[in-house]
């Protein structure tokens, strides 16, 4: 099958539907935070409502034998996704957010001590900053950071010499979310293991643009959102080694993830996954998930890759034509362009885009990253999916180069 | 009544006019002599403090200062504009016809004077919290004031 997004947009209704923001066709380039679903997902989970209510293990019929063999496939979907070895490796999940605090409690706070040391970076996402200081809380150990380069980048080399004979776990995002520079996590893997440390990569924004292969980077943790690839929203996945997973502890605990269980309070866990998976599951999320990861793989997770970085040189080139802005990444590899209209605040001109049917994000980035990398309290970020073209973005452009009239989103 | 019609180049001019030359800008040279409040918001880069004169019955002075948006600079510096001078209950006033003009409710379009310019700011919902933030702070202040 030939890649083209323009036969692609028409599997999502909201693009298909002619869905209007501000009485303008809705151009979205947020989609570093959540994505459009394909009619498949949408149907998938129609079907469970419709066909397929029934809960899992619990059973005693045809329905429910189903609705556990429906999961089961799906983390065998997921597992060869992401190139897992076994599907027990795959745990659901809300989400990302889920996910790495499944990790910080259920691992680390378990296994760490004070004087043991977690290292991150200062492009990190909250959802990868704050699950570790509740465990620095709670263990006395330390959350330090791996120096970034002056654009943004982390280096193998930085992350070398930032490792201690303190440190336990690093925790970095493969594709970061403002700048999205990609890191090395196979070779950082590989020093990571060398000096007996665990490597957890948050995958928010890379499991969805690129192909992932743990098996391969050797990771030891990977955590994803459903909704950002196209998924239903409340689903995601903490992948884990087997053996790092049996060494883990439930966060929550309740029906379905304890094996024997008796009024004198004595319970013993079900082995991972089910170990973390405690109470009824989020089955339409379930089944969703699947649908979102067979569409992907059908297209190719190469040809979206490609595409992508097609699309972010061109989105460049268009934007730095304009002459009206200051981008900060051109070079990095994932699929977000972040800049600031000339003389606008980043607030303003999202704004102004707004009131053209354009939603990009506006933030404000902690304090260090704005410091040292930006020098800029805010910035807009448009980022793109397989199915942005080229016309979003010199719908994008247009707006830029209008930044001047900013204001008139208000008249 | 007179028909009162603003133009979309007036207000542009008037909101622009503000943010670029604010009048009410800064902290004041005696700030003991202030109340003062912080007023800040999650969606947006605003994050400052309000300053707030009341001698016998009148607001004498308003001021702000810290790190605002185009929308929440200018229209807090036009709040000041309108608060200088005015007693409490003229002040109270003003802000209630802000605030309903803001919400798409009926309003008194004369007490408002500058801050018409901000009549279509509900048209972008995201952006209401920056409108409004320095005068629902400042009434805050207001109550406080020789109670
Ligand atoms: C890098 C990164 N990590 C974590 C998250 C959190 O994802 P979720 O909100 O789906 O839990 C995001 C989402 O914005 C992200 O971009």
């Amino acid at each position: 099958m030939m890649f083209d997004p323009y036969v692609l947009r028409k599997d999502f209704p909201m693009i298909a539907n002619g869905i209007k923001m501000q009485g303008h066709p809705l151009i979205w380039l947020d989609n570093a935070s959540t994505t459009f679903k394909p009619y498949p997902v949408i149907k998938a989970v129609e079907r469970y409502y419709y066909e397929e209510t029934s809960n899992s293990h619990r059973g005693d019929y045809d329905l429910c034998f189903k609705m556990d063999q429906e999961v089961e496939r799906t983390r065998e979907t997921v597992a060869a996704f992401i190139g897992a070895k076994r599907p027990e490796e795959i745990v659901f999940t809300s989400g990302t957010t889920s996910s790495l605090n499944l990790l910080a409690f259920g691992y680390a706070s378990k296994y760490l001590k004070p004087g043991d040391e977690i290292l991150l970076t200062e492009a990190e996402h909250a959802s990868n900053v704050l699950p570790w200081y509740k465990v620095k809380e709670m263990t006395g150990c330390e959350v330090n950071f791996i120096p970034l380069t002056e654009e943004g980048r982390l280096t193998v080399e930085n992350v070398r010499k930032s490792l201690t004979e303190k440190t336990k776990i690093v925790s970095i995002a493969e594709v970061t979310n403002v700048l999205a520079y990609s890191a090395p996590i196979k070779e950082i893997a590989k020093i990571c293991h060398e000096n007996g440390i665990l490597l957890a990569v948050d995958g928010a924004q890379s499991v969805p643009h690129k192909k992932t292969d743990v098996a391969d980077s050797d990771v030891d943790f990977l955590s994803f959102s459903g909704h950002k690839l196209c998924g239903p929203t409340g689903i995601g996945v903490l992948y884990g080694k087997y053996s790092l997973l049996e060494k883990m502890d439930p966060f929550m605990t309740g029906g379905g993830n304890n094996a024997k269980f008796d009024m004198c309070g004595d319970a013993s866990f079900l082995a991972p996954p089910m170990r973390f998976e405690a109470g009824t599951q989020n089955l339409e999320g379930i089944i969703g998930l699947r649908a979102a990861i067979e569409y992907l793989q059908k297209i190719g997770m190469e040809e979206i890759e490609e595409y992508e970085k097609s699309l972010k040189k061109y989105a460049v080139e268009q934007i730095e034509k304009t002459g009206n802005a200051i981008i900060y990444n051109h070079d990095s590899e994932g699929p977000i362009v972040t800049f600031n209209v000339k003389d606008v605040f980043a607030q303003d001109a999202a704004t102004f885009f707004n009131s053209r049917g354009i939603a990009v994000r506006s933030g404000q980035h902690c304090a260090k990253i704005l410091m040292d990398f930006l020098g800029t309290v805010a910035t807009v970020r448009a980022s793109f999916y397989f199915y942005t073209t080229k016309e979003d973005i010199d719908a994008l452009a247009d707006a830029i180069a209008h930044g001047k009239e900013f204001l008139d989103a208000y008249f | 009544m007179p028909t009162f019609e603003l133009d979309p180049m007036m207000m542009r001019e008037i909101i622009m006019d503000h943010y670029a030359n604010p009048r009410h800008f800064g902290v004041p040279a005696k700030p003991e002599e202030y109340e003062k409040v912080h007023a800040d918001s999650d969606n947006c880069i605003d994050d400052f403090d309000l300053y707030l004169k009341y001698e016998n019955g009148k607001v004498t002075d308003a001021m702000f200062n810290g790190v605002a948006c185009t929308i929440s600079k200018a229209s807090t510096d036009i709040l000041c504009d309108l608060l200088i001078g005015k007693d409490k209950e003229k002040a109270f006033y003003i802000i209630d016809q802000f605030l309903a003009m803001i919400a798409e409710k009926p309003y008194d379009q004369e007490a408002l004077d500058e801050a018409l310019a901000f009549k279509n700011t509900g048209r972008q919902a995201g952006r209401i919290h920056c409108a409004t933030m320095g005068w629902t702070a400042m009434a805050e202040m207001l109550k406080k004031e020789d109670k």
